[in-house]
């Protein structure tokens, strides 16, 4: 609730020629100190704490809510004075005709620039962070980082091309991590196996699921997928003869580097090619594994854009009845959204399972579905590059908060920064879309045209009606 | 028989319970056409702030009388929470009206995992449970053994549910307010040639959402004597799903579909699988949408070309 001060209504306190009123602007910083007091007077300055006898007593936090209280004056006289005259001025200053030619360089770049970057990441990293400072930071941001790109890419057919908004999509993600984890460790098959398997199998349950909603739109398909999701986490806690329940599926097999495991032994990966032994070896591969997944998904996505199926759903997404009219098979286009889409959310399901040697229902819940509808969104839906960058700042904006421990110094050893993670991802969240409403990126690439490819504006993009 | 008959008391209360929080839900989709994703966790805070409240009278004010209590925990429930809910207004939702169809989604989901985690942060994360507020109950009649009673604590849900609902219905039905609530659901473009303060208006359909949603709380709390920042979500869906299988935007309809989905929930409890029990509400969610998706009392909505 601190944007209390970051995003007053009326903007009082400087007229359009960026002068300052400073009785308005001093009224203002006033109105906003005593909302924002009444805000956190009874969450903040009072704590319930459980004593000795496991009674709830209250105790008093009168100096930390005057310091919130403060800062948030202080960051709204700041607004007012200096950041707000600074945006009028910059508002009425005459824009550039021309794209600088930095900004055209960069953009022309940017995307083989990337992709060089995450294919050396792992040599960078190792470079500079040594042997054993690697392993954090390949699994923790780039694995981690890397399916959340691979399951905003899949979400995005269903959302950003098809127009359809899912709030289930975790379900998906639960059958294929699910698949993989019972099949391989109930039966023991390989991991190359059961990957496009479970791909299959999340499809299917995307058909199932996608069949029932199709004549829903909008946030009543978002809901009703919402319920479907949930109602799949709740089987899986409670068919604990199949699932075991809570306490999940653990010792899931890991993938073998094509056939050879990458353990200590003798035929072991690092004895076969001649290194000694390091859990790196293995963290790499699955790097470069969800990687290689990652670009599957982009690029079956971006072939199936010029395919007639591609077509129609971004003409569902533009107009439905309109697509009705012109006799595209409104059924079947969906589906294959639908299954598309979770079928990509069935291998990234599966790798996770892969990496993670472990899976419960806890690892599914609506705040996943939230998030990766959340990455897709605020990347901008449709916009591939929009949505890896989403996903970099809000995964790893997340992950990077376990590495603020100098921040102990500042605010005393009590202050934990892990625990602040989800409360900024949901601020940043309402930040981005105040600023951003049509996410980061603001530009589309149709794949109709005519004469020559252009850029557009992501306004002139079709919201979608499912 | 007597079982069942203890199971309607028990589905009414917990019924009352979602009605209340299902009128937010109803209100701001029918004023500006979003679902309020974060109204649950609106719910949540404002048990919190009731268990703050009822805190500070009862150990520190050493308030003895529960009546007094309990009045003065409902009204400093209401305020901040209405308080919260028309800054949250003005802040989240405000700024995206008229913009893209998912940035109030997002913006609302943002909201409800920044509500939650705020509440863990700053209260902790484990569940905070109080001495039971109202004790004693009516036993209603006893057959084989097996008593049918009707508690204190439900017989003032049921009363202060009837009451606030009354007044509420007033305050949309008869007075200038409502009426002008009421014209901004239909056309808001129309309402302000008229004269009517559309700004104003929507932010006060927060205020009276958050308002109902805090009675809610404080029942919640008064009826479990426990509440965790979680506890936002589950009951949240389970009034979006009251909301939308009374028709979404009728309010008779929200009370009605909370009365349902909570006797829906309590039978299926008792009777059929109570580790199921949140699949219910689910299930009804989707059979509703699939299947009746103006609800009970709804108006079928209209393509237009």
């Amino acid at each position: 609730m601190q944007e209390a001060t970051a995003k007053p209504a009326d903007a009082g306190g400087a007229d359009h020629g960026g002068r300052v009123n400073t009785v308005a602007a001093l009224r203002d910083t006033g109105i906003t100190v005593l909302l924002a007091f009444g805000l956190f007077l009874p969450l903040i300055g009072f704590k319930t704490e459980t004593n000795i006898r496991n009674e709830l007593i209250l105790t008093t936090r009168w100096a930390l809510l005057f310091s919130i209280v403060a800062v948030i004056g202080g960051f709204r006289l700041l607004y007012s004075f200096v950041l707000h005259p600074w945006l009028e001025r910059r508002r009425l200053r005459p824009m550039a005709a021309t794209v600088p030619a930095w900004r055209s360089f960069a953009g022309r770049w940017f995307v083989p620039f990337a992709i060089g970057f995450v294919i050396c990441y792992p040599a960078i990293v190792i470079g500079t962070a040594g042997w054993g400072g690697a392993l954090k930071w390949v699994d923790n941001f780039g694995i981690q980082i890397l399916i959340y790109v691979m399951l905003g890419w899949g979400l995005n057919i269903v959302v950003g091309l098809a127009g359809l908004l899912d709030l289930g999509y975790v379900a998906f993600y639960a059958v294929g991590a699910y698949a993989y984890g019972l099949l391989a460790s109930n039966f023991g098959f390989s991991f190359w196996i059961l990957l496009p398997l479970a791909g299959v199998m999340s499809a299917f349950w995307g058909i199932l699921l996608g069949f029932p909603v199709l004549r829903l739109r909008s946030d009543y398909l978002a809901l009703v997928t919402l319920a479907f999701g949930e109602i799949i986490r709740i089987i899986l806690i409670n068919f604990v003869d199949l699932t075991n329940g809570y306490a999940g599926i653990s010792g899931i097999p890991r993938p073998s580097f094509f056939g050879i495991p990458f353990s200590a032994d003798d035929d072991g990966f690092a004895a076969v090619f001649g290194l000694e032994f390091s859990p790196v070896y293995r963290t790499i591969f699955l790097y470069y594994l969800i990687l290689g997944l990652a670009f599957l998904t982009a690029f079956v996505t971006v072939r199936l854009r010029r395919l007639p199926v591609g077509r129609a759903w971004e003409a569902l997404r533009e107009d439905e009845i309109a697509c009705r009219s012109l006799g595209i098979n409104t059924t079947n286009t969906k589906l294959t959204a639908f299954s598309i889409g979770a079928m990509f959310a069935g291998f990234a399901g599966s790798f996770f399972a892969a990496r993670q040697g472990f899976i419960s229902p806890e690892s599914f819940t609506f705040l996943e579905s939230a998030t990766i509808l959340s990455i897709v969104v605020l990347g901008g839906m449709g916009s591939q590059i929009g949505i890896a960058i989403a996903a970099i700042v809000m995964i790893g904006g997340t992950e990077i908060m376990r590495e603020l421990n100098f921040l102990k110094q500042i605010f005393g050893d009590s202050f934990d920064p892990t625990q602040y993670r989800m409360l900024l991802f949901g601020f940043a969240m309402v930040v981005i879309m105040i600023f951003r409403p049509r996410g980061l990126v603001s530009t589309r690439t149709p794949s109709v045209f005519l004469r020559e490819r252009k850029v557009i504006a992501s306004d002139l993009v079709g919201q979608g009606h499912g | 028989m007597e079982e069942f008959a203890q199971q309607i008391i028990n589905g009414i209360t917990l019924g009352s319970i979602y009605g209340l929080i299902a009128i937010g839900y109803t209100m701001v989709f029918g004023i500006i056409g979003m679902v309020n994703f974060a109204h649950g966790d609106v719910f949540m805070v404002s048990a919190f702030v009731a268990l703050i409240a009822f805190l500070i009278l009862t150990s520190w004010l050493g308030v003895s009388s529960i009546a007094v209590a309990l009045v003065i925990v409902l009204a400093v429930a209401m305020l901040f929470t209405s308080l919260a809910n028309w800054i949250i207004e003005r802040i989240a939702y405000r700024p995206l009206r008229g913009s893209f169809r998912l940035a109030p989604l997002i913006s609302a989901i943002g909201m409800s995992i920044f509500l939650s985690n705020f509440v863990q942060v700053s209260q902790g994360p484990r569940n905070k449970a109080i001495p039971p507020m109202v004790q004693g109950e009516f036993v209603l009649w006893t057959d084989h053994g097996y008593a049918v009673t009707l508690s204190f604590k439900q017989l003032i849900i049921w009363g202060v549910t009837a009451v606030l609902l009354a007044c509420f219905w007033y305050l949309v039905a008869r007075t200038r307010l409502g009426r002008a609530q009421r014209a901004c659901e239909q056309d808001q473009k129309m309402a302000a040639l008229v004269g009517v303060n559309v700004n104003q208006t929507i932010s006060i359909t927060f205020v009276i959402a958050a308002a109902l949603a805090s009675v809610a709380g404080t029942m919640y709390l008064m009826n479990y004597g426990v509440v965790s920042f979680s506890d936002g979500f589950i009951p949240g869906v389970k009034a979006f799903t009251a909301a939308v299988l009374g028709g979404v935007g009728s309010l008779p309809g929200a009370v009605i579909g909370g009365l349902l989905i909570g006797l829906i929930e309590t039978m299926w409890s008792a009777y059929f699988s109570i580790d199921y029990k949140d699949v219910a509400a689910f299930s009804v969610l989707a059979i509703t949408l699939i299947f009746l998706p103006q609800g009970l009392f709804g108006r079928p909505e209209v393509e237009k070309v």
